[in-house]
């Protein structure tokens, strides 16, 4: 789209002052820069104009300027995202779904809440937890991440493990699809007639349309909880024991990994009671009926004992049991303490493999001369290496997205994928291609084109750009986007 | 377009704002976990208006990416300073120092007109610069009181003739007690001795809740203190918040001074703002020639009154106080000095007291400093807000550990109908020791508080 001119600039934001409100348009450059990249600083690009609609009516009519306009447009929500998902594409339209944040219904006897998009994930667990509730898709973000978020990017958590993904808990949504229609998916009963069409909304990441409700399950709070921290002087031990655990036909409700660098920084941010020495430590929770908990907890333990673990302990009370989970929890964040910049990856392994790639991982990223820090979803096999560098220092980001690029490849040449749970979105949807066939491709975009006809809907994500996207299955290097542009240098 | 961030400018020479390092702005990773926790973020929903967004902000101020635009100067100074973003922050951003630095600048640049730059100086400069002043200024405010001229003004509609935000000072202005007499140099420790501490007494704080500062000289008394309360001006924390840096950092060393020839061994202090502010001497001096390390050296002997006292379990006899309040986190306590286990410890320690939890203890009451009379209608919002969750508790008595809170809650309670009290934490354990007799310290007041949870005035 041409860039605007200042008069159509000036019209324009009347228009879109007439549907929100005079406070609810931003178009002053300065105030667009905040808006310019999600979690992920490595990309970025400004909007022509930020708004903030309070119902579906206001989205609809946005969207249906923005169509008129040819002008592209992309929802957000807190911009917690790690693939730029939310980044508006050549000027265009930010949607911003902050003011639309209420909980607007609770069903305890149906168990089940509808929300706004908007409502942090977190406050809607706050919202029905002195009632015994809450709801259990928990990404390390929920403090701040938005369930519209959530549907969006299909998030997953540390308790993925047991209870599944956010698809396993949204029942239905009221979307203003990208021509301005308000329509319905599914509904408030599991089992929806028809097609599972919210189904195929969850994990669409904002190129479907604009969700302004969402039916989400709530669960009761599990009656026991335990949480184990086993702590390892081999990173490989910590390994065989996640395969150990699960091995033994346990299903925990979560089993994280965190390593050395990133207990250091996690312990210098909050002091969470991880040994600083250890090369890696496994957060293991198990929940569910009092009965039987205590003997899980056991073999889970001998487990980690088997496997070498120096220590394992169950958290005493649950302050500790908090304070181990914040430090889990605030790990991305606590790499500031240690770099200046991070860029995490979201591979997906068998779990057997974990050793090796975490091995391969180590190696790619010392060979840019860079440092990795690990915190990751160990139990479904999603690793997080957490590349670190110096925006500042020339050269480095292209470093960056090199080794990045090249944990992406093994990732599925060993039978993985490359996102577990962040998304495709800009930075990955060039990686497409090593796992996905061009018919596969093709019938995706077929299926994108069904709801997005003009492609205005959050443009340039998850499909590669390049027109070698055909390419089939694990394929070679490939140069990133980035590196044709000249922007950055592969060394 | 959508680009890689590698042209952003490679220079490596430390960011500033007005001569203060701003570096803090590159130990954010941008995770955006602060947001849910910032008040004007939650109310707006605007990111300039979040932690996130305001060091990006002030980065890109300081790298020159922006100028001070109106909207820049307007998000940043919408910042409550209440640093709820430090305590989530896992990078550990200096998120205080950082929007300090850039109100210097906007302070700098935009210094306003001759009628903000005069009331600023009578401020900043004379009613905060020197004790004398503000005594003088306090006994012809409460002439203004008590002689009925206020009321007299107030009904004539006056006060919408004063210019930019004095008729708000004006509206806010508590009652000016007739003994506005400054601390006694020494209080000695009853029973065995434990410390000697020396008591940061405040400016406004001494004209205004003077009754504070001698309720706490009891407390500690009564806890085995010597107190003294040296002759002392302002710390400087309310120029450094408003931007006046220059003078802040005169304010700072003289405090020192002050203290350092008092010779204690803790500086005890029961306000907020100059507490989290004197525990930062250090950083505000780091470039001070000769001042650095000794400034780093005193602010490791402040201490918060809350946190000083709950080192050891309270000296008896403590009479019950049989009443139900909740407990308010002042900012610059919870969020700035770290302190939130401390004063529930010391309240749990009166008998016959219940304490109920308040649902966002730790937000900003609107209070911060001078905020509710800068930016009056975000203040309202989070005041109506505060006063929501208090009522929600059913208590019948708020306690909290500061008198900008304390002012700006009682008013909002007011409003809203309440005749609920609002205590400083040092009201409701002075009253349990003058309640239990005892031995007394020579004491000239306590804040009664009747049957129906009502403070009475401080009589003599
Ligand atoms: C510290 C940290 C930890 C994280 N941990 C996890 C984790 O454990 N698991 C995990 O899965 N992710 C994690 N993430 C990534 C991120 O938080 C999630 O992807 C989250 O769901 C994004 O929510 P958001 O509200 O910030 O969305 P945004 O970043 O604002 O947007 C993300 C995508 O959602 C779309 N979108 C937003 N609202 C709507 C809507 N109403 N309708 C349609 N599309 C919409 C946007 O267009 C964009 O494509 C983490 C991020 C951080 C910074």
């Amino acid at each position: 789209m041409a860039t605007l001119t200042l008069d159509r600039k000036s019209a324009l934001r009347r228009e879109l002052e007439a549907i929100v409100g005079r406070g609810g348009v931003l178009s002053e450059p300065d105030e667009l820069l905040v808006y310019e990249s999600d979690g992920l600083t490595l990309f970025r690009a400004l909007a022509d104009f930020v708004v903030f609609p309070t119902s579906a009516e206001h989205v609809a009519a946005l969207v249906r300027v923005a169509q008129r306009e040819g002008m592209p447009f992309v929802a957000r929500g807190a911009g917690t995202g790690l693939s730029g998902g939310c980044l508006p594409s050549e000027g265009g339209l930010v949607i911003s779904l902050m003011r639309m944040n209420r909980v607007l219904e609770v069903d305890y006897d149906n168990q089940l809440a509808v929300v706004e998009p908007g409502l942090v994930n977190l406050h809607l667990s706050w919202a029905v937890g002195p009632h015994g509730y809450y709801y259990a898709p928990d990404p390390s973000s929920q403090q701040a991440c938005t369930i519209g978020g959530n549907i969006a990017n299909n998030s997953g958590g540390p308790h993925t493990l047991k209870y599944g993904v956010t698809v396993n808990h949204v029942l239905g949504l009221e979307v203003v699809m990208p021509d301005g229609e308000i329509v319905w998916l599914g509904g408030k009963t599991r089992d929806a007639l028809g097609y599972d069409l919210a189904g195929v909304f969850v994990g669409s990441e904002g190129t479907f349309g604009i969700a302004t409700k969402i039916v989400v399950r709530i669960l009761r709070k599990p009656q026991a909880v335990k949480t184990v921290l086993a702590v390892f002087d081999q990173i490989e031990q910590a390994s065989a024991a996640v395969s150990a655990i699960i091995a033994r036909g346990l299903v925990p409700a979560a089993v994280e990994m965190i390593d050395q660098l990133t207990i250091q920084a996690v312990e210098d941010a909050f002091g969470c009671g991880y040994p600083r020495d250890a090369a890696a430590a496994l957060l293991i929770e198990v929940d569910g009926l009092r009965a039987g908990i205590e003997a899980q907890c056991e073999r889970i333990v001998d487990a980690c004992r088997q496997s070498g673990a120096r220590e394992v302990r169950a958290a005493a009370d649950e302050a500790e049991r908090q304070l181990l989970w914040k430090g889990r929890k605030s790990a991305f964040g606590a790499y500031g303490r240690v770099s200046p910049a991070y860029m995490v990856m979201d591979g997906v392994i068998p779990r057997t493999k974990l050793p090796y790639v975490l091995g391969r991982v180590n190696e790619i990223v010392a060979a840019q001369g860079l440092r990795v820090g690990n915190v990751f979803h160990a139990g479904d096999g999603n690793l997080h290496p957490n590349i670190l560098y110096d925006p500042r220092k020339p050269g480095e980001e292209a470093r960056v997205v090199a080794a990045g690029a090249e944990i992406m490849k093994i990732c599925a040449e060993v039978g993985g994928s490359i996102s577990g749970e962040h998304g495709i979105g800009l930075e990955k949807s060039d990686f497409m291609p090593f796992i996905f066939s061009a018919a596969d491709l093709a019938f995706m975009q077929r299926l994108k084109t069904a709801f997005n006809p003009t492609g205005l809907c959050n443009p340039g994500k998850v499909f590669p750009t390049r027109k070698s996207c055909g390419e089939a299955g694990p394929v070679a290097y490939r140069p990133h986007p980035i590196e044709e542009r000249g922007l950055a240098q592969r060394f | 377009m959508t680009h890689a961030t590698s042209d952003t400018p490679a220079s490596t020479s430390p960011l500033a704002l007005h001569g203060l390092s701003v570096e803090g702005v590159n130990q954010c990773v941008h995770c955006g976990l602060c947001l849910a926790y910032c008040p004007t973020f939650s109310e707006l929903g605007t990111e300039m208006d979040s932690p996130r967004g305001r060091i990006f902000l002030i980065k890109s101020l300081a790298e020159g990416r922006i100028g001070l635009s109106d909207p820049t100067v307007e998000h940043l100074s919408l910042c409550l300073d209440c640093r709820a973003c430090e305590t989530v922050c896992p990078a550990g951003v200096p998120y205080g120092r950082l929007i300090e630095a850039a109100k210097a600048e906007i302070e700098r640049q935009r210094p306003g007109g001759a009628a903000r730059r005069a009331f600023r100086w009578l401020n900043f400069g004379m009613l905060l610069g020197s004790p004398r002043v503000l005594r003088a200024a306090a006994a012809g405010l409460h002439f203004y009181q008590a002689s009925g001229l206020q009321r007299l003004v107030r009904r004539s509609g006056l006060t919408r003739l004063l210019p930019g935000t004095l008729p708000a000072w004006e509206a806010l202005l508590p009652p000016l007690p007739a003994d506005r007499a400054p601390l006694a140099p020494l209080t000695p420790a009853v029973g065995a001795r434990r410390a000697r501490v020396a008591m940061l007494t405040g400016c406004v704080q001494s004209v205004v809740f003077g009754a504070h500062n001698r309720a706490t000289a009891r407390v500690l008394a009564r806890n085995g203190c010597d107190v003294l309360a040296p002759p002392q001006g302002c710390c400087g924390a309310l120029n450094a918040h408003g931007g006046d840096h220059a003078r802040a950092v005169e304010m700072a060393k003289r405090t020192i001074e002050t203290f350092e020839a008092a010779g204690a061994e803790t500086v005890v202090v029961n306000t907020s703002g100059c507490g989290a502010h004197m525990k930062a001497y250090g950083a505000l001096l780091a470039s001070e020639p000769g001042w650095a390390e000794r400034a780093a050296r005193f602010a490791r002997t402040v201490q918060d009154i809350s946190e000083f006292l709950a080192q050891a379990p309270l000296r008896g006899p403590l009479a019950p106080v049989p009443m139900t309040v909740t407990y308010h986190d002042p900012c610059h306590v919870v969020h700035g000095q770290k302190i939130r286990r401390q004063p529930r410890e010391l309240l749990a320690q009166i008998p016959a007291l219940r304490v109920v939890d308040l649902p966002e203890s730790d937000w900003c009451c609107g209070s911060a400093g001078i905020y509710n009379l800068t930016q009056p209608e975000m203040a309202d919002r989070l005041l109506r807000r505060k006063v929501r969750n208090v009522e929600s508790t059913k208590a019948e008595a708020v306690v909290t550990a500061n008198p900008g809170c304390i002012l700006q809650i009682q008013a909002g309670l007011r409003a809203a109908g309440r005749d609920v009290p609002v205590l400083h934490l040092v009201e409701i354990l002075d009253k349990a020791y003058t309640s239990a007799g005892g031995s007394t310290v020579p004491s000239d007041a306590s804040p009664r508080i009747d049957g129906g949870g009502k403070v009475a005035a401080r009589a003599r």
